[in-house]
């Protein structure tokens, strides 16, 4: 037997002794997805680096050690509002809190009427319908991944409901902490669904406490009905000793618009996938990323983009500095289907290696079946470009300085893309402040300096 | 007063020596053309004394200001009141000038023990050596010399030639490219920020840009050595005669 069998039947033992536990701490939206959960997991197995598409991160390796699982959700101590400020402050958000898997109800936020947001399972028995409609539609359990897994055990997380015609002007956020006082495997859920026409912006910001380890496994499933507008943005700024596992699925109705940048700035190991699913004509997709690592964090983003139908526009830009023994992986695929035609779609993927040390592995992936299309696709991997520091450096600025100004502008084209202003600024700041300070950034963070 | 005090320098790059013992001084208040043909080591030299990487000295000092040049950082000579106006200026993509040129002033500021500019007080300065090279007010907002046309990226060294107050400017061949009417703007800012304080160096091929910039001193180099000094007189003579014969009289004097 494999080990990756091994470690997946592990996991599947698990479940069936805990099962009613995992059950009663849960809802029945999710409850009824988690036999044929049970029988993809035992199918497919957890990805491992024999599969093209974990090539670079042995995701199954991460699942080997005993982590401990909090299903009988125990309350844990929660210190957020005295413990916790988030380093996207200054914009005026609403706001969410999930403590490890648990949502943390917080105050009661002002929306218009007919929007909700809140904890998965409280949306869900409050309006049955919607949450049962959209819960594990499009979340591929069969394909390679951890949506099987994640579907498993998900007991918790995070749901938005925006119906038809509905705008939703502030933007909202969910921060997502991992502050359990013991080494822990959290499994988090969201949902986020735009009917007709709606519009939302969304800001995840993943934090951690540095003084325990965690695997976090998170699936995320978002709708964008007909002429739906979403902003998106997925911020991880946690620690050495985080293991993330994200999987974004999404899929857009015609003339619907999203655009989608995750940033990870500090981190252990990452994966995020993002599967886009462009299902109705007109759509687009903006699908970004920026990613700082150094030390020996690793950071791969896989991202799919299948272009369903005719008429749909995509483009994905996605850049990495590494430093240090620091490695990046980046792999995108984009699908367009035989009737696809008048498809636009570019990627481009640029990295910079700051030392011989750091290491990135790009792989673009383009299949074609229509013949009227603009695709493109451009990967590049450089240093830092020395006649500019430099010049830099001859009008009097310190190498360390001129280095900051050159990997911020080379991140910032990436920020250029934030539609929203504010955010955009704080993004900047976020990002310069990385390299100007390598990843000691808790400065103002009172997890770390409790 | 001394301002710079070259002696006897030898330089290599990738292990080919250019530079082979050059030796010059430059007082405060002087302004010194060196001229030569292609390769003789003109832009070797103004790297060298501004601390390019990838050159290295391999013999002779240079005094600045009564400190040693050669010890410090490139960063600590800009701050020390050093200058190049670069011959090639380089494009830095999603860099603002503005960003740029603070950061250059600041650094320079607390080098000298200065408290920062305010915004307001850096807007001003802008505002005031911007018209010295008559650059408008847009050009601040774009990336570093990003599709600057030619002129634009000269006068946009001699604009940060103002911001920064050095007290020794080094321009490389800052006249090639230029158009006439460039020429004149760019030699006009240099002549306005000349002072009984401030030195100039000008790189140059041709007497034109010196029609506009009048030199003290005129020294030819060729083969990594200077082979003649001699007053303003001098680059007509080349600009009639050509290098040749300055040639051919330095290697009949070494016979």
């Amino acid at each position: 037997m494999s080990d990756r069998s091994m470690t997946t039947e592990t996991y599947t033992k698990l479940f069936g002794a805990n099962r009613r536990m995992v059950d009663q701490g849960s809802c029945s939206v999710m409850n009824n997805l988690r036999e044929e959960a049970l029988a993809s997991l035992s199918r497919s197995g957890l990805p491992d680096a024999s599969l093209e598409e974990y090539l670079h991160t042995d995701v199954a390796k991460w699942f080997e050690p005993d982590w401990g699982m909090n299903l009988n959700r125990l309350e844990l101590p929660v210190s957020l509002k005295s413990g916790f400020r988030c380093s996207v402050p200054n914009l005026s958000t609403a706001l969410y809190y999930l403590a490890d898997d648990r949502f943390v109800p917080s105050a009661d936020v002002a929306l218009p009427e007919g929007v909700v947001a809140g904890g998965l399972c409280d949306v869900a028995r409050s309006m049955p319908g919607v949450a049962e409609r959209y819960y594990g539609q499009i979340a591929d359990m069969k394909r390679p991944g951890i949506a099987a897994l994640n579907t498993l055990f998900a007991q918790d997380g995070f749901m938005v409901y925006v119906p038809e015609g509905l705008t939703v002007d502030k933007p909202l956020q969910l921060i997502s902490l991992l502050q359990s006082p013991v080494d822990m495997m959290v499994t988090r859920r969201l949902l986020v669904v735009l009917g007709r026409g709606a519009s939302l912006k969304l800001l995840l910001c993943d934090h951690a406490s540095d003084r325990h380890s965690y695997l976090t496994t998170q699936v995320t499933e978002v709708f964008a009905g007909e002429g739906a507008r979403l902003d998106m943005y997925d911020l991880e700024e946690t620690g050495p000793n985080v293991n993330r596992v994200s999987e974004l699925f999404l899929k857009q109705e015609s003339d619907s618009m999203v655009n989608m940048l995750t940033m990870t700035l500090n981190n252990g190991r990452t994966r995020n996938s993002c599967h886009a699913y462009l299902a109705g004509r007109g759509s687009a997709l903006n699908l970004d990323g920026i990613a700082i690592a150094n030390g020996s964090q690793h950071i791969d983003n896989y991202t799919f983009v299948d272009h369903q139908v005719p008429d749909c526009q995509s483009s994905e830009l996605f850049k990495y500095v590494l430093g240090e023994c620091a490695t990046g992986a980046f792999a995108g695929k984009v699908l367009v289907r035989p009737d696809s035609q008048r498809t636009v779609s570019h990627q481009t993927n640029r990295n910079i290696c700051l030392t011989r040390s750091a290491r990135m592995f790009t792989q673009p992936q383009l299949e074609i079946y229509a013949d009227d299309v603009k695709c493109s696709h451009g990967a590049t991997v450089g240093q830092l470009d020395e006649r500019a520091l430099f010049y830099m450096r001859q009008r009097g600025i310190p190498e360390e300085e001129a280095r900051t100004l050159l990997m911020t502008a080379f991140a910032g084209e990436v920020l250029d893309r934030v539609t929203l202003g504010p955010l955009q600024q704080r993004l900047r700041h976020l990002v310069e402040r990385r390299f100007r300070f390598g990843n000691n950034i808790c400065d103002d963070c009172h997890i770390c300096n409790r | 007063m001394n301002m710079l005090k070259i002696e006897n320098l030898h330089a290599k790059i990738g292990g080919k020596e250019i530079l082979k013992g050059i030796s010059l001084e430059v007082n405060a208040g002087e302004v010194h053309a060196i001229m030569g043909p292609n390769g003789s080591g003109k832009s070797t030299l103004s790297n060298v004394l501004v601390g390019h990487p990838e050159y290295e000295v391999t013999d002779g000092s240079v005094c600045f200001k009564g400190r040693d040049l050669l010890t410090l950082s490139p960063e600590e000579r800009s701050h020390e009141g050093l200058f190049l106006s670069f011959q090639y200026p380089v494009e830095i993509p999603g860099v603002s000038m503005t960003n740029f040129m603070r950061a250059a002033v600041n650094a320079r500021r607390k080098a000298l023990g200065q408290e920062p500019l305010s915004a307001a007080g850096f807007l001003k300065l802008v505002k005031e050596k911007r018209e010295l090279v008559s650059l408008d007010a847009r050009f601040m907002s774009r990336s570093v010399n990003e599709g600057f046309s030619g002129g634009e990226k000269k006068r946009n060294e001699i604009f940060q030639m103002a911001m920064l107050e050095p007290s020794l400017s080094i321009l490389d061949e800052t006249d090639s490219g230029l158009d006439i009417d460039a020429l004149r703007i760019v030699a006009e800012g240099v002549n306005r920020l000349k002072s009984a304080e401030t030195s100039v160096i000008v790189i140059t091929h041709y007497q034109r840009l010196l029609d506009y910039i009048k030199p003290d001193v005129v020294h030819v180099l060729y083969d990594g050595r200077i082979i003649r000094t001699d007053g303003p007189e001098l680059a007509l003579e080349l600009e009639k005669r050509g290098y040749d014969w300055v040639i051919r009289e330095f290697e009949d004097s070494l016979q």
